[in-house]
């Protein structure tokens, strides 16, 4: 009788748990929303939040007025952009998340792994030898998703072996990082400075490339590699484990590997091809997330995202009101706003 | 019955199984001893399917461990690995309810939560379960482990060392629950452990491993001799016979008597003798 009250009582406290974070999840997308008003808001021309809101509510379909011009700078300028950082944001803070979880390191991202700079490589290349006739426009994400998967797939190869410990795979990881940045430069070596201003302003990282193409594009690829990586969760969290103790609980850590590692791949080099190197969210978004909601994947995985989301969404809104008129390429505001967040995250973490 | 049929098994040339066969019989509790680095945890993996022998047969009841079959194979064991650690943003609840992986959706069942908790319950430990598990002490995680082997309600269970990290209560819960659950659900229970007494108080059947060979075999009060003791591990002991006819040991110190033992030549049977009188 009395271990039933127990386990009753247990059984309500994980579920209040479940809720707690229900609302964390709900909260953050709350802000989230709200970051992506703002951010269709401002801009060269100062929307105000009400007919931004108006604007959206027309544009999917609801009955209310909205003059001309708003309607036509949010739909076709600014709601690309907008999205676009929604989508990258957390395709980079999933890519990110599932790293770690991979590789059982807080400090992993898919850019730990070469897998962006290969990508900067693969744009620099496309750059260099003048599109191979077809337009810079297309030929220069296609060079880097190449690329990028090219890299990874040198991962791919690693991670099918049995016997690679995580920590080795982090390592082949690093060793490309390095490969590509220096064949990266070495592109730039040869050059022109044009051309070298041009690669450099790619690898910045920049929304304002963004158009409804490739914006569903990346919508399209990231929300079917999250909903599979979502069918894995419990698999996932099993592996945070330990990768022997997984094994004995009967997940194919090897296959699960892969698996995770060509969705993670694929979600990046979609992002990065189309947007270019957006440093520090993927990192720094999952970490956020763990410490709100611990590391069961139902609710690690979504939030990374959310957060994710919401930092570039937020840093997409920085970088235009840092200096007012002109547009900071949000692949530095991110570092920017990263960074102190990081070490707080870190020295936060030994209290 | 888990059945290893001429099982070779080596790195390099370090021979972990030499023509090795044995088999272990449901509702027994099997102890594997012998000194480190013999290969006994190498030997749960090879019997998990994790580790692959160069030569051999692993057989449970009519089924052949092979690569095809390897999925379904191990739906069949518990498995609780020797490392402990457990450093994660979990709660107790959630570590154990991985055991039941499979079964694990989206949304959780009442059912499950129940079972997980009761599993908890009946190793004393159901006051932790809403816990994080990195504020556990490293015995507790041994525990809370335990009760996640006992989640994938295993036909085999395979615990390597599985008390290393616990306390005298706790030993005995873990042990006294293994060996009832063992015999009423018909487990074959495998574990390794290195406290020799412990061995002989839970051992239904004892394996003594070294050299790749499988040294003694049987009823703990055959198998644990002085004689054993000093050709497997290299140490002098007393082994006398408590009122249940169970064996304990006790060992000789190494120091002042295998000092004066080398210097005077006085036959060690003799500061045997001495020690014990």
């Amino acid at each position: 009788m009395q271990s039933s009250t127990m386990i009753a009582e247990a059984i309500e406290n994980q579920r209040r748990h479940e809720k707690r974070r229900w609302l964390v999840l709900a909260t953050l997308l709350f802000l989230l929303l709200l970051s992506f008003i703002f951010d269709i808001a401002t801009g060269p021309s100062l929307l105000s939040l009400n007919d931004v809101i108006q604007a959206l509510l027309h544009s999917i379909g609801a009955p209310v007025e909205v003059s001309r011009t708003t309607e036509v700078i949010v739909t076709n300028l600014r709601l690309p952009i907008a999205l676009m950082a929604l989508v990258v944001g957390g395709s980079l803070g999933v890519g990110g998340a599932e790293m770690q979880t991979l590789l059982n390191n807080p400090m992993a991202s898919p850019y730990t792994l070469g897998m962006a700079a290969a990508a900067g490589f693969g744009a620099a290349l496309m750059l260099y030898v003048g599109s191979l006739g077809l337009s810079s426009q297309i030929a220069v994400p296609i060079g880097a998703f190449v690329c990028c998967m090219l890299s990874a797939s040198l991962l791919f190869g690693l991670a099918m072996m049995r016997h690679i410990s995580s920590g080795q795979l982090i390592l082949a990881g690093i060793a490309l990082l390095f490969l590509f940045q220096s064949l990266l430069s070495l592109v730039q070596f040869v050059s022109s400075p044009e051309l070298s201003q041009q690669i450099l302003f790619w690898l910045f990282g920049s929304l304002t490339k963004a158009n409804w193409t490739n914006v569903m594009i990346t919508a399209l690829v990231t929300g079917v590699c999250v909903l599979i990586l979502m069918k894995d969760a419990w698999k996932l969290t099993a592996l945070r484990l330990g990768e022997e103790r997984a094994k004995s609980l009967g997940v194919n850590v090897t296959r699960l590997r892969l698996k995770t590692l060509i969705l993670v791949a694929i979600m990046t080099a979609t992002a990065t091809s189309f947007v270019g190197i957006i440093g520090f969210i993927g990192i720094v978004a999952p970490n956020i997330a763990r410490m709100l909601v611990g590391e069961d994947q139902r609710y690690f995985l979504p939030l990374s995202f959310i957060v994710g989301a919401f930092l570039l969404s937020s840093a997409s809104v920085l970088s235009k009101v840092i200096v007012p008129g002109a547009l900071f390429p949000i692949g530095i505001v991110t570092a920017i706003i990263g960074v102190p967040f990081f070490f707080w995250l870190i020295i936060g973490k030994r209290r | 019955m888990l059945q290893a049929h001429n099982i070779s098994l080596a790195y390099d040339d370090l021979v972990l199984a030499d023509d090795m066969s044995f088999s272990l019989e449901a509702g027994k509790t099997h102890v594997i001893i012998g000194p480190n680095g013999t290969g006994k945890s190498t030997l749960l993996k090879m019997l998990f399917g994790d580790v692959q022998p160069q030569s051999g047969a692993v057989r449970f009841n009519d089924q052949t461990l092979t690569k095809a079959s390897l999925p379904q194979w191990r739906k069949q064991f518990g498995y609780m690995p020797q490392d402990i650690r457990l450093d994660v943003g979990l709660s107790v609840l959630e570590v154990v309810l991985l055991g039941q992986l499979n079964a694990l959706s989206l949304k959780l069942g009442d059912s499950l939560l129940e079972e997980a908790l009761q599993a908890l319950e009946q190793i004393g430990l159901l006051h932790l379960a809403n816990r994080d598990v990195r504020t556990l002490s490293g015995g507790q995680c041994q525990m809370i482990l335990f009760a996640q082997a006992l989640m994938r309600k295993p036909d085999i269970l395979m615990l390597d060392e599985p008390v290393s990290a616990l306390d005298l209560h706790f030993q005995q819960v873990l042990l006294d629950h293994l060996d009832q659950q063992t015999k009423q659900k018909g487990w074959v229970s495998l574990m390794i452990l290195h406290d020799l007494n412990l061995a002989a108080q839970y051992a239904d059947n004892l394996l003594v491993l070294k050299g790749g060979k499988v040294v003694a075999q049987g009823a703990p009060r055959d198998v644990i001799t002085p004689q054993m003791v000093e050709q497997v591990y290299g140490v002098k002991a007393d082994v006398q016979l408590d009122g249940l006819g169970v064996p304990f040991i006790r060992t000789q110190r190494r120091g002042a008597n295998a000092f004066m033992t080398m210097k005077a030549s006085v036959t060690p049977s003799v500061v045997g003798k001495d020690y014990v009188s």
